[in-house]
Protein backbone atom coordinates (compact mmCIF):
# COMPACT_ATOMS: atom_id res chain seq x y z
CA UNK A 1 0.00 0.00 0.00
CA UNK A 2 1.48 3.46 -0.64
CA UNK A 3 1.38 5.99 1.90
CA UNK A 4 -2.60 7.21 1.35
CA UNK A 5 -3.89 4.90 -0.72
CA UNK A 6 -7.38 5.37 -1.77
CA UNK A 7 -9.39 2.10 -1.06
CA UNK A 8 -12.86 3.24 -1.86
CA UNK A 9 -14.07 6.29 -3.69
CA UNK A 10 -17.15 8.08 -3.03
CA UNK A 11 -18.76 5.92 -5.85
CA UNK A 12 -17.56 2.92 -4.23
CA UNK A 13 -19.01 3.86 -0.85
CA UNK A 14 -22.32 4.29 -2.46
CA UNK A 15 -22.08 1.00 -3.98
CA UNK A 16 -20.93 -0.61 -0.96
CA UNK A 17 -23.87 0.71 1.01
CA UNK A 18 -26.53 0.31 -1.44
CA UNK A 19 -25.41 -3.38 -1.46
CA UNK A 20 -25.17 -3.51 2.55
CA UNK A 21 -28.76 -2.05 2.62
CA UNK A 22 -30.19 -4.94 0.51
CA UNK A 23 -28.46 -7.53 2.72
CA UNK A 24 -29.75 -5.91 5.85
CA UNK A 25 -33.39 -6.32 4.18
CA UNK A 26 -33.13 -9.63 3.22
CA UNK A 27 -31.35 -11.58 6.69
CA UNK A 28 -34.39 -9.77 8.09
CA UNK A 29 -36.92 -10.05 5.91
CA UNK A 30 -37.96 -6.86 5.50
CA UNK A 31 -37.27 -4.00 6.85
CA UNK A 32 -39.81 -4.13 9.96
CA UNK A 33 -38.43 -3.94 13.63
CA UNK A 34 -35.20 -2.72 12.28
CA UNK A 35 -33.59 -0.13 14.82
CA UNK A 36 -30.32 1.09 13.23
CA UNK A 37 -27.64 2.44 15.95
CA UNK A 38 -23.94 4.21 14.46
CA UNK A 39 -21.61 3.86 16.63
CA UNK A 40 -20.45 7.88 17.23
CA UNK A 41 -19.00 9.24 15.55
CA UNK A 42 -18.48 8.00 11.89
CA UNK A 43 -20.97 5.48 12.39
CA UNK A 44 -23.71 7.61 12.87
CA UNK A 45 -23.67 9.39 9.51
CA UNK A 46 -23.48 5.72 8.02
CA UNK A 47 -26.65 4.25 9.97
CA UNK A 48 -28.54 7.63 8.79
CA UNK A 49 -27.34 6.58 5.44
CA UNK A 50 -28.41 2.65 5.48
CA UNK A 51 -31.51 3.43 7.12
CA UNK A 52 -32.64 6.14 4.14
CA UNK A 53 -31.62 3.70 1.22
CA UNK A 54 -33.65 0.99 3.25
CA UNK A 55 -36.68 3.57 3.33
CA UNK A 56 -36.12 3.71 -0.50
CA UNK A 57 -36.57 0.01 -1.43
CA UNK A 58 -38.83 -1.20 0.82
CA UNK A 59 -41.21 2.00 1.47
CA UNK A 60 -40.90 1.89 4.99
CA UNK A 61 -39.30 4.44 7.29
CA UNK A 62 -36.22 2.58 9.57
CA UNK A 63 -35.72 4.30 13.09
CA UNK A 64 -31.89 5.31 13.41
CA UNK A 65 -29.98 6.74 16.28
CA UNK A 66 -26.45 7.37 17.92
CA UNK A 67 -24.68 5.18 20.37
CA UNK A 68 -21.56 6.54 22.02
CA UNK A 69 -20.06 3.89 23.78
CA UNK A 70 -17.00 5.90 25.97
CA UNK A 71 -18.53 5.52 29.41
CA UNK A 72 -18.66 1.44 28.33
CA UNK A 73 -15.17 1.18 27.06
CA UNK A 74 -12.59 -0.93 29.31
CA UNK A 75 -9.62 1.43 28.04
CA UNK A 76 -10.46 4.69 29.30
CA UNK A 77 -7.98 4.00 32.92
CA UNK A 78 -5.00 4.43 29.68
CA UNK A 79 -5.90 7.99 28.36
CA UNK A 80 -7.67 11.45 29.59
CA UNK A 81 -11.35 11.10 29.74
CA UNK A 82 -12.44 11.41 26.34
CA UNK A 83 -15.08 14.31 25.65
CA UNK A 84 -18.55 12.34 25.58
CA UNK A 85 -21.27 12.36 22.58
CA UNK A 86 -24.75 12.00 22.24
CA UNK A 87 -26.38 8.65 22.61
CA UNK A 88 -30.17 9.00 21.23
CA UNK A 89 -32.18 5.99 20.30
CA UNK A 90 -35.44 7.22 18.33
CA UNK A 91 -37.52 4.25 19.55
CA UNK A 92 -38.00 1.99 22.27
CA UNK A 93 -35.24 -1.12 21.44
CA UNK A 94 -37.31 -3.27 23.55
CA UNK A 95 -37.66 -6.43 21.05
CA UNK A 96 -36.24 -5.08 17.79
CA UNK A 97 -33.74 -6.13 16.09
CA UNK A 98 -30.45 -3.66 16.67
CA UNK A 99 -28.59 -2.74 13.90
CA UNK A 100 -25.24 -1.48 14.82
CA UNK A 101 -23.48 0.40 12.71
CA UNK A 102 -19.41 1.47 12.60
CA UNK A 103 -16.58 2.22 10.38
CA UNK A 104 -14.15 0.62 10.67
CA UNK A 105 -14.39 -3.38 12.99
CA UNK A 106 -10.99 -3.68 14.40
CA UNK A 107 -10.03 -4.55 17.80
CA UNK A 108 -13.30 -5.57 18.39
CA UNK A 109 -12.93 -3.53 21.77
CA UNK A 110 -15.60 -1.12 20.56
CA UNK A 111 -18.35 -3.43 19.87
CA UNK A 112 -18.14 -5.11 23.37
CA UNK A 113 -18.76 -1.91 24.55
CA UNK A 114 -21.29 -1.15 22.52
CA UNK A 115 -23.22 -4.55 23.34
CA UNK A 116 -22.92 -3.43 27.06
CA UNK A 117 -24.82 0.53 26.05
CA UNK A 118 -26.80 -1.27 23.86
CA UNK A 119 -27.75 -3.73 26.91
CA UNK A 120 -28.31 -0.85 29.18
CA UNK A 121 -30.96 0.68 27.53
CA UNK A 122 -33.12 -1.72 26.83
CA UNK A 123 -33.62 -6.02 25.39
CA UNK A 124 -33.49 -5.84 21.96
CA UNK A 125 -34.63 -9.57 20.49
CA UNK A 126 -31.45 -9.41 18.47
CA UNK A 127 -28.44 -7.40 17.62
CA UNK A 128 -26.89 -7.24 14.53
CA UNK A 129 -23.29 -5.70 13.61
CA UNK A 130 -22.52 -3.53 9.92
CA UNK A 131 -18.86 -2.10 9.30
CA UNK A 132 -18.15 -0.53 6.36
CA UNK A 133 -14.64 -1.73 6.63
CA UNK A 134 -12.86 -4.99 8.12
CA UNK A 135 -9.40 -4.73 8.45
CA UNK A 136 -8.93 -7.23 10.78
CA UNK A 137 -6.11 -7.43 13.98
CA UNK A 138 -9.32 -8.86 16.20
CA UNK A 139 -8.71 -8.90 19.92
CA UNK A 140 -12.23 -10.11 21.21
CA UNK A 141 -14.47 -12.85 19.71
CA UNK A 142 -15.93 -10.29 17.11
CA UNK A 143 -17.64 -10.98 13.95
CA UNK A 144 -19.60 -8.20 11.91
CA UNK A 145 -22.85 -9.76 10.05
CA UNK A 146 -22.37 -7.59 7.38
CA UNK A 147 -19.19 -6.01 5.83
CA UNK A 148 -18.74 -3.51 3.32
CA UNK A 149 -14.90 -4.31 2.22
CA UNK A 150 -12.56 -6.68 3.68
CA UNK A 151 -9.28 -5.24 4.13
CA UNK A 152 -6.04 -7.11 4.94
CA UNK A 153 -3.75 -4.30 7.05
CA UNK A 154 -0.47 -4.53 8.73
CA UNK A 155 -1.05 -3.56 12.71
CA UNK A 156 0.49 0.05 12.15
CA UNK A 157 -1.03 0.83 9.02
CA UNK A 158 -4.20 3.57 9.64
CA UNK A 159 -7.17 3.02 7.94
CA UNK A 160 -9.68 5.98 7.84
CA UNK A 161 -13.25 6.12 6.67
CA UNK A 162 -14.47 9.41 5.71
CA UNK A 163 -18.05 10.78 5.90
CA UNK A 164 -19.16 13.44 4.00
CA UNK A 165 -21.45 15.06 6.93
CA UNK A 166 -18.19 14.76 8.86
CA UNK A 167 -14.81 15.05 6.51
CA UNK A 168 -16.54 16.46 3.35
CA UNK A 169 -16.37 13.69 0.90
CA UNK A 170 -16.75 9.75 1.08
CA UNK A 171 -13.89 7.52 0.52
CA UNK A 172 -11.94 4.97 2.62
CA UNK A 173 -8.39 5.71 2.45
CA UNK A 174 -5.20 3.99 4.05
CA UNK A 175 -2.31 5.90 5.36
CA UNK A 176 0.88 3.36 5.20
CA UNK A 177 3.10 3.32 8.04
CA UNK A 178 6.26 1.55 7.86
CA UNK A 179 7.16 0.11 12.02
CA UNK A 180 10.37 1.26 11.78
CA UNK A 181 9.67 4.98 11.11
CA UNK A 182 6.20 4.96 12.78
CA UNK A 183 5.37 8.61 14.47
CA UNK A 184 4.76 8.84 17.70
CA UNK A 185 1.06 8.81 18.05
CA UNK A 186 -0.41 12.63 17.36
CA UNK A 187 -2.19 14.02 20.18
CA UNK A 188 -5.47 14.09 17.82
CA UNK A 189 -5.89 10.84 16.22
CA UNK A 190 -9.41 10.47 16.71
CA UNK A 191 -9.64 9.44 13.22
CA UNK A 192 -7.26 6.98 13.32
CA UNK A 193 -9.33 4.17 12.99
CA UNK A 194 -9.25 1.30 15.46
CA UNK A 195 -12.30 -0.27 16.19
CA UNK B 1 -24.34 16.46 18.45
CA UNK B 2 -21.00 16.50 18.43
CA UNK B 3 -18.84 17.18 21.78
CA UNK B 4 -18.89 20.30 22.34
CA UNK B 5 -15.68 22.44 21.11
CA UNK B 6 -15.46 23.42 25.12
CA UNK B 7 -14.79 19.77 26.16
CA UNK B 8 -12.46 19.31 23.35
CA UNK B 9 -10.55 22.35 24.40
CA UNK B 10 -10.65 22.53 28.02
CA UNK B 11 -7.61 21.65 30.32
CA UNK B 12 -8.03 18.44 32.35
CA UNK B 13 -9.33 19.04 35.41
CA UNK B 14 -6.83 18.16 38.32
CA UNK B 15 -8.96 19.14 41.34
CA UNK B 16 -12.34 21.06 42.24
CA UNK B 17 -11.37 23.36 44.93
CA UNK B 18 -13.06 26.25 43.43
CA UNK B 19 -14.69 28.07 40.67
CA UNK B 20 -12.10 30.45 40.76
CA UNK B 21 -9.59 28.12 39.02
CA UNK B 22 -11.77 27.55 36.30
CA UNK B 23 -11.75 28.91 32.84
CA UNK B 24 -14.90 29.53 30.42
CA UNK B 25 -13.59 26.31 28.75
CA UNK B 26 -13.68 24.24 31.54
CA UNK B 27 -17.08 25.28 33.23
CA UNK B 28 -18.71 24.09 29.51
CA UNK B 29 -17.06 21.51 29.60
CA UNK B 30 -18.04 20.50 32.60
CA UNK B 31 -22.10 21.54 31.80
CA UNK B 32 -21.83 19.68 28.10
CA UNK B 33 -20.72 16.28 29.76
CA UNK B 34 -23.63 16.93 32.19
CA UNK B 35 -25.80 17.34 29.49
CA UNK B 36 -24.80 14.21 27.98
CA UNK B 37 -25.03 11.90 31.68
CA UNK B 38 -28.16 13.55 32.30
CA UNK B 39 -30.54 10.71 30.45
CA UNK B 40 -28.43 7.96 32.02
CA UNK B 41 -30.33 9.18 35.70
CA UNK B 42 -33.92 9.18 33.54
CA UNK B 43 -33.25 5.52 32.01
CA UNK B 44 -35.04 2.25 33.97
CA UNK B 45 -30.84 1.12 34.47
CA UNK B 46 -29.58 4.31 35.52
CA UNK B 47 -26.38 3.62 35.62
CA UNK B 48 -22.72 3.12 33.86
CA UNK B 49 -19.62 1.03 34.42
CA UNK B 50 -17.25 3.74 33.52
CA UNK B 51 -15.81 4.51 37.06
CA UNK B 52 -16.05 0.83 38.45
CA UNK B 53 -12.99 0.27 40.78
CA UNK B 54 -12.86 3.52 41.71
CA UNK B 55 -13.33 4.11 45.36
CA UNK B 56 -14.21 7.68 45.97
CA UNK B 57 -14.12 8.60 49.60
CA UNK B 58 -16.91 10.95 50.50
CA UNK B 59 -15.35 13.27 53.56
CA UNK B 60 -18.05 15.02 55.61
CA UNK B 61 -16.45 17.17 58.42
CA UNK B 62 -19.85 19.59 58.51
CA UNK B 63 -23.47 17.83 58.62
CA UNK B 64 -25.15 17.75 54.99
CA UNK B 65 -27.75 15.24 54.31
CA UNK B 66 -28.90 16.63 50.40
CA UNK B 67 -24.77 17.12 49.21
CA UNK B 68 -23.25 14.04 50.80
CA UNK B 69 -26.66 12.16 49.36
CA UNK B 70 -26.34 13.28 45.68
CA UNK B 71 -22.59 12.87 45.63
CA UNK B 72 -22.85 9.02 46.95
CA UNK B 73 -25.90 8.48 44.30
CA UNK B 74 -23.70 10.32 41.72
CA UNK B 75 -20.48 8.16 42.16
CA UNK B 76 -22.92 5.03 42.60
CA UNK B 77 -24.72 5.74 39.02
CA UNK B 78 -20.73 5.94 37.79
CA UNK B 79 -20.24 2.81 39.34
CA UNK B 80 -17.42 3.95 41.75
CA UNK B 81 -17.27 2.42 45.03
CA UNK B 82 -18.48 4.93 48.00
CA UNK B 83 -16.41 5.17 51.32
CA UNK B 84 -18.84 7.33 53.46
CA UNK B 85 -16.46 9.21 56.80
CA UNK B 86 -18.40 11.79 58.50
CA UNK B 87 -16.97 13.53 61.48
CA UNK B 88 -19.25 12.22 63.70
CA UNK B 89 -18.72 8.86 64.99
CA UNK B 90 -15.50 8.50 63.57
CA UNK B 91 -11.42 9.44 64.77
CA UNK B 92 -11.72 12.89 63.81
CA UNK B 93 -14.59 13.09 66.61
CA UNK B 94 -11.43 11.00 68.61
CA UNK B 95 -9.53 14.00 68.15
CA UNK B 96 -7.35 12.63 65.23
CA UNK B 97 -5.62 16.11 62.93
CA UNK B 98 -6.89 16.80 59.46
CA UNK B 99 -3.65 15.78 58.29
CA UNK B 100 -3.84 12.29 60.17
CA UNK B 101 -7.17 11.80 58.54
CA UNK B 102 -5.87 12.33 55.05
CA UNK B 103 -3.14 10.34 55.59
CA UNK B 104 -4.12 7.54 56.58
CA UNK B 105 -7.45 7.81 53.43
CA UNK B 106 -4.51 8.05 51.27
CA UNK B 107 -3.08 4.49 52.71
CA UNK B 108 -5.98 3.11 52.30
CA UNK B 109 -5.92 3.71 48.62
CA UNK B 110 -8.77 5.96 47.52
CA UNK B 111 -8.95 7.18 44.22
CA UNK B 112 -10.98 10.73 44.97
CA UNK B 113 -12.21 12.65 48.19
CA UNK B 114 -15.01 14.91 48.19
CA UNK B 115 -14.52 17.00 50.77
CA UNK B 116 -16.86 19.11 52.87
CA UNK B 117 -15.95 21.10 55.66
CA UNK B 118 -17.03 24.42 58.03
CA UNK B 119 -13.25 25.57 57.47
CA UNK B 120 -12.74 27.35 54.67
CA UNK B 121 -9.74 26.35 52.88
CA UNK B 122 -9.96 22.72 54.00
CA UNK B 123 -10.59 21.40 50.45
CA UNK B 124 -7.16 22.91 49.28
CA UNK B 125 -5.26 22.18 52.84
CA UNK B 126 -6.15 18.51 51.76
CA UNK B 127 -4.97 18.82 48.10
CA UNK B 128 -1.48 19.56 49.53
CA UNK B 129 -1.59 16.44 51.46
CA UNK B 130 -2.63 14.07 49.08
CA UNK B 131 -2.03 13.41 44.94
CA UNK B 132 -5.58 12.12 44.00
CA UNK B 133 -8.32 14.65 43.32
CA UNK B 134 -10.47 16.83 45.80
CA UNK B 135 -13.65 17.92 44.67
CA UNK B 136 -14.81 20.01 47.28
CA UNK B 137 -18.51 19.90 47.95
CA UNK B 138 -18.75 22.86 50.22
CA UNK B 139 -15.99 24.96 52.70
CA UNK B 140 -16.63 27.41 55.20
CA UNK B 141 -17.94 30.28 53.41
CA UNK B 142 -15.70 30.11 50.82
CA UNK B 143 -17.18 28.12 47.92
CA UNK B 144 -19.35 25.58 46.91
CA UNK B 145 -18.18 24.74 43.30
CA UNK B 146 -20.78 22.05 42.03
CA UNK B 147 -23.63 23.91 43.42
CA UNK B 148 -23.00 26.59 41.48
CA UNK B 149 -22.57 24.59 38.22
CA UNK B 150 -25.66 23.15 38.53
CA UNK B 151 -27.25 26.08 39.03
CA UNK B 152 -25.64 27.68 36.42
CA UNK B 153 -26.59 24.25 34.27
CA UNK B 154 -30.14 24.76 35.50
CA UNK B 155 -30.18 28.44 33.83
CA UNK B 156 -28.55 27.34 31.14
CA UNK B 157 -30.92 24.38 29.91
CA UNK B 158 -34.15 26.85 30.27
CA UNK B 159 -31.85 30.11 28.90
CA UNK B 160 -29.61 28.69 26.77
CA UNK B 161 -26.60 30.91 26.70
CA UNK B 162 -26.16 32.89 29.55
CA UNK B 163 -24.29 35.71 27.83
CA UNK B 164 -25.77 39.02 29.09
CA UNK B 165 -28.74 37.07 31.23
CA UNK B 166 -29.83 38.85 34.58
CA UNK B 167 -29.37 36.97 37.35
CA UNK B 168 -30.47 38.23 40.77
CA UNK B 169 -29.16 37.13 44.13
CA UNK B 170 -31.21 37.81 46.89
CA UNK B 171 -30.18 37.39 50.78
CA UNK B 172 -27.00 36.23 52.89
CA UNK B 173 -24.31 36.72 50.71
CA UNK B 174 -21.45 37.31 53.76
CA UNK B 175 -22.12 33.63 54.56
CA UNK B 176 -23.03 32.39 51.36
CA UNK B 177 -20.34 29.99 49.73
CA UNK B 178 -22.87 29.31 47.31
CA UNK B 179 -22.81 33.64 46.36
CA UNK B 180 -19.11 33.46 46.13
CA UNK B 181 -19.08 30.19 43.74
CA UNK B 182 -22.32 31.43 41.76
CA UNK B 183 -21.06 35.13 41.07
CA UNK B 184 -17.94 33.44 39.53
CA UNK B 185 -19.21 30.67 37.59
CA UNK B 186 -21.75 33.52 35.88
CA UNK B 187 -19.34 36.24 35.29
CA UNK B 188 -17.46 33.07 33.11
CA UNK B 189 -19.94 32.74 31.41
CA UNK B 190 -21.19 36.43 30.75
CA UNK B 191 -24.20 36.97 32.71
CA UNK B 192 -25.18 39.94 34.48
CA UNK B 193 -25.59 39.43 38.10
CA UNK B 194 -27.25 42.08 40.55
CA UNK B 195 -26.95 41.39 44.59
CA UNK B 196 -29.90 42.10 47.15
CA UNK B 197 -29.29 42.09 50.71
CA UNK B 198 -29.81 43.78 54.09
CA UNK B 199 -26.69 46.36 54.00
CA UNK B 200 -25.52 44.02 57.08
CA UNK B 201 -25.42 40.47 55.33
CA UNK B 202 -23.46 42.00 52.24
CA UNK B 203 -19.57 41.03 52.00
CA UNK B 204 -16.76 43.24 52.50
CA UNK B 205 -15.64 44.95 49.93
CA UNK B 206 -18.32 43.90 46.99
CA UNK B 207 -17.24 46.34 44.64
CA UNK B 208 -14.69 43.83 43.77
CA UNK B 209 -17.13 41.18 42.75
CA UNK B 210 -17.53 42.68 39.58
CA UNK B 211 -21.30 42.68 40.17
CA UNK B 212 -24.49 45.48 40.93
CA UNK B 213 -26.08 45.67 44.13
CA UNK B 214 -29.46 47.00 44.81
CA UNK B 215 -31.27 48.25 47.36
CA UNK B 216 -35.04 47.64 46.49
CA UNK B 217 -36.17 44.34 45.61
CA UNK B 218 -38.88 45.10 43.58
CA UNK B 219 -36.83 47.89 41.75
CA UNK B 220 -34.45 44.86 39.69
CA UNK B 221 -37.11 41.89 39.53
CA UNK B 222 -38.87 43.52 36.47
CA UNK B 223 -35.84 42.80 34.75
CA UNK B 224 -34.66 39.61 36.35
CA UNK B 225 -33.85 36.36 33.96
CA UNK B 226 -33.66 34.47 37.45
CA UNK B 227 -33.89 35.56 40.62
CA UNK B 228 -31.96 33.68 42.54
CA UNK B 229 -32.65 33.21 47.00
CA UNK B 230 -30.15 32.28 49.45
CA UNK B 231 -31.05 30.57 52.55
CA UNK B 232 -30.84 32.16 55.84
CA UNK B 233 -28.48 30.57 57.69
CA UNK B 234 -29.27 31.37 61.20
CA UNK B 235 -26.31 28.60 61.92
CA UNK B 236 -23.92 30.61 61.08
CA UNK B 237 -25.68 34.38 61.98
CA UNK B 238 -23.40 34.66 65.18
CA UNK B 239 -24.81 38.59 65.77
CA UNK B 240 -28.26 40.30 64.76
CA UNK B 241 -27.83 40.95 61.17
CA UNK B 242 -31.61 41.87 60.77
CA UNK B 243 -34.15 42.29 63.19
CA UNK B 244 -36.43 38.73 62.67
CA UNK B 245 -37.00 36.55 60.39
CA UNK B 246 -40.38 38.63 59.79
CA UNK B 247 -38.63 41.53 59.05
CA UNK B 248 -36.51 39.52 56.92
CA UNK B 249 -39.33 38.07 55.00
CA UNK B 250 -41.21 41.24 54.65
CA UNK B 251 -37.97 43.39 53.18
CA UNK B 252 -36.69 40.63 51.61
CA UNK B 253 -38.46 37.56 50.95
CA UNK B 254 -39.77 36.38 47.67
CA UNK B 255 -43.80 36.08 47.62
CA UNK B 256 -46.58 35.98 45.60
CA UNK B 257 -46.95 40.27 44.98
CA UNK B 258 -43.20 40.06 44.20
CA UNK B 259 -43.59 37.52 42.28
CA UNK B 260 -45.92 39.38 40.06
CA UNK B 261 -43.60 41.96 39.18
CA UNK B 262 -41.27 39.47 37.19
CA UNK B 263 -41.54 38.62 33.79
CA UNK B 264 -43.81 35.45 33.25
CA UNK B 265 -41.03 33.20 32.88
CA UNK B 266 -38.63 34.11 35.21
CA UNK B 267 -36.46 31.22 36.84
CA UNK B 268 -36.63 31.26 40.72
CA UNK B 269 -34.32 29.61 41.91
CA UNK B 270 -32.92 27.89 45.78
CA UNK B 271 -30.07 26.26 46.55
CA UNK B 272 -31.92 24.32 49.53
CA UNK B 273 -32.61 23.07 52.16
CA UNK B 274 -35.48 26.21 51.91
CA UNK B 275 -36.72 28.31 55.36
CA UNK B 276 -40.27 28.27 53.77
CA UNK B 277 -42.14 31.94 54.87
CA UNK B 278 -38.73 33.58 55.48
CA UNK B 279 -36.38 34.22 52.19
CA UNK B 280 -39.43 32.20 50.28
CA UNK B 281 -42.93 31.79 50.45
CA UNK B 282 -44.56 28.32 50.42
CA UNK B 283 -46.85 29.27 47.01
CA UNK B 284 -43.81 30.93 45.10
CA UNK B 285 -41.40 27.16 46.17
CA UNK B 286 -44.53 25.85 44.73
CA UNK B 287 -45.09 27.85 41.50
CA UNK B 288 -44.40 27.30 38.04
CA UNK B 289 -41.53 29.29 37.98
CA UNK B 290 -39.39 27.36 40.79
CA UNK B 291 -37.01 25.18 39.07
CA UNK B 292 -35.58 23.73 42.68
CA UNK B 293 -36.37 20.53 42.72
CA UNK B 294 -34.87 20.39 38.90
CA UNK B 295 -31.62 21.99 40.62
CA UNK B 296 -31.22 18.76 42.72
CA UNK B 297 -32.17 16.31 39.90
CA UNK B 298 -29.60 18.31 37.68
CA UNK B 299 -27.11 17.93 40.95
CA UNK B 300 -26.58 14.45 40.44
CA UNK B 301 -25.44 14.87 36.58
CA UNK B 302 -23.11 17.41 37.46
CA UNK B 303 -21.49 15.35 40.10
CA UNK B 304 -21.57 12.53 37.67
CA UNK B 305 -19.73 14.58 34.93
CA UNK B 306 -17.35 16.23 37.37
CA UNK B 307 -16.33 12.49 38.99
CA UNK B 308 -15.88 11.30 35.36
CA UNK B 309 -13.41 14.38 34.09
CA UNK B 310 -11.48 14.07 37.65
CA UNK B 311 -11.32 10.35 37.48
CA UNK B 312 -12.02 8.84 34.26
CA UNK B 313 -8.71 9.71 32.83
CA UNK B 314 -6.71 7.31 35.58
CA UNK B 315 -3.12 8.80 36.13
CA UNK B 316 -2.27 11.33 33.56
CA UNK B 317 -0.87 8.87 30.94
CA UNK B 318 -1.03 11.50 28.06
CA UNK B 319 1.31 9.31 25.77
CA UNK B 320 -1.02 6.53 25.09
CA UNK B 321 -3.69 8.48 22.61
CA UNK B 322 -4.34 5.64 20.87
CA UNK B 323 -7.89 6.30 19.90
CA UNK B 324 -11.22 3.92 19.11
CA UNK B 325 -13.56 4.01 16.86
Amino acid sequence: MSPRARILSADDVARVCRRLAHELIEANHGAQDLVLLGIQTRGVPLARRLAGLIEDIEGTAVPHGALDVTLFRDDLGSRGPKPLHETSVPVDIDGRTVVLVDDVLYTGRTIRAALDAVSELGRPARIRLVVLVDRGHRELPVRADHVGKNLPTAYGDRIRVLVEDIDGEDGVVADEVAPDTAPDPAPDNDRQVRS
Amino acid sequence: MSPSAAAERAAPLTDLLSIEDLDADQVNAILDTTELLLPIAQRERNSVPTLRGKVVCNLFLEDSTRTRISFDLAAKRMSAEVINFSAKGSSVSKGESFKDTALTLDAMGVDCVVVRSGSSGAPLQLSSYLDVPILNAGDGWHQHPTQALLDVFTMRRHLGDLAGRHVVLVGDILHSRVARSEVQALRLLGARVTMVAPPTLLPPAVEGWGVEVARELDAVLPEADVVYLLRVQRERMLGAFFPSSREYARVWGMDARRLSLCKPDVLIMHPGPMNRGVEITGDVADSEQAVITEQVTNGIAVRMACLYLLLAGGTAAGTDTEVGA
